[in-house]
């Protein structure tokens, strides 16, 4: 399942996608940014509340498929920019964290 | 591959929001080089903890990656308070982040211990109110 794929299927809100074919291959959960870090692997779909531009800089260097930010969060458009130009997909769900795992979990399998 | 490759990078101390700047940075360059992936990966996760930790625990210093034939070694420098207790800071969940920090996702106390877990070697040269250098190398 591509990003662009789970962002249709779970009517994901797409604050910016530069890359919709990126395949998803499995995910985390987690809003502590050295959990993620230590935990999120290549090709995750990160579901958090965190909302600011440090998770652009985690999702790049863990290199997860897709950002989704839960329960309404979003970044403001100045860090979007800034995901933009690292070219990471970043979406977002008004479900909370734990809903959207399920869900995500029930589409990887 | 034969002399070595080495960036050198200053850390702003004050920006908390845009940290991660200089990882993100060799994570780039090491792909140029086309380093394997997963050397590439632990050699961001280590950088990157460090980078955040020289931010806001030791308010900026400089970041040194060089690329050797077998191995790449990252040097991060600062000036700032020192680690009391090397072995307690080590521990997973210890944490001095203050709120503020906190509120942005940091202080989980992992930072060090995914540095350890990410290199292949690690050295902690510190001393209170002079500062801390720690030395990484991630074997290829
Ligand atoms: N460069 C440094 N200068 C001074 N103290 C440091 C430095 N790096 C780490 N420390 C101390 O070691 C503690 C543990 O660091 P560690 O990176 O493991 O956790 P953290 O930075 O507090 O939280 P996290 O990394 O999970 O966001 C810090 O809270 C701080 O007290
Ligand atoms: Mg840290």
């Amino acid at each position: 399942m591509t990003a662009g794929e789970l962002a249709q299927e779970l009517s994901l809100n797409i604050l910016c996608l530069p890359h919709p074919e990126r395949e998803v291959t499995g995910g985390f959960a987690g809003d502590l940014l050295s959990w993620v870090m230590g935990g999120a692997k290549e090709g995750d779909a990160w579901v958090t509340i965190m909302s600011n531009l440090n998770v652009v800089a985690v999702a790049s260097l863990c290199d997860t498929a897709c950002v989704v930010l839960a329960s309404d969060t979003v970044l403001d458009e100045k860090d979007l920019k800034t995901a933009e130009e690292k070219e990471i997909n970043v979406l977002n769900s008004p479900l909370p964290e734990f809903e959207l795992c399920v869900k995500i979990g029930e589409l990887l399998k | 591959m034969s002399a070595p490759l080495k960036l050198h990078f200053d850390i702003d101390g004050e920006n908390f929001t845009s940290a991660g700047e200089a990882s993100v940075k060799v994570k780039k360059w090491l792909r140029q080089l086309g380093l394997p992936q997963d050397i590439i990966r632990r050699v961001a996760i280590a950088m990157y903890e460090g980078e955040i930790n020289m931010v806001i625990h030791a308010s900026g210093g400089y970041a040194e990656v060089t690329v050797f034939p077998d191995r790449i070694e990252i040097i991060l420098c600062d000036k700032g308070p020192g680690i009391k207790d090397v072995e307690l800071a080590m521990q997973a969940g210890y944490s001095t982040a203050p709120e503020r920090i906190r509120s942005l996702g940091f202080g989980a106390g992992m930072g060090l211990p995914n540095m350890k877990a990410n290199s292949d070697t690690m050295k902690i040269n510190t001393e209170i109110g002079v500062g801390t250098t720690i030395t990484m190398t991630v074997n290829m």
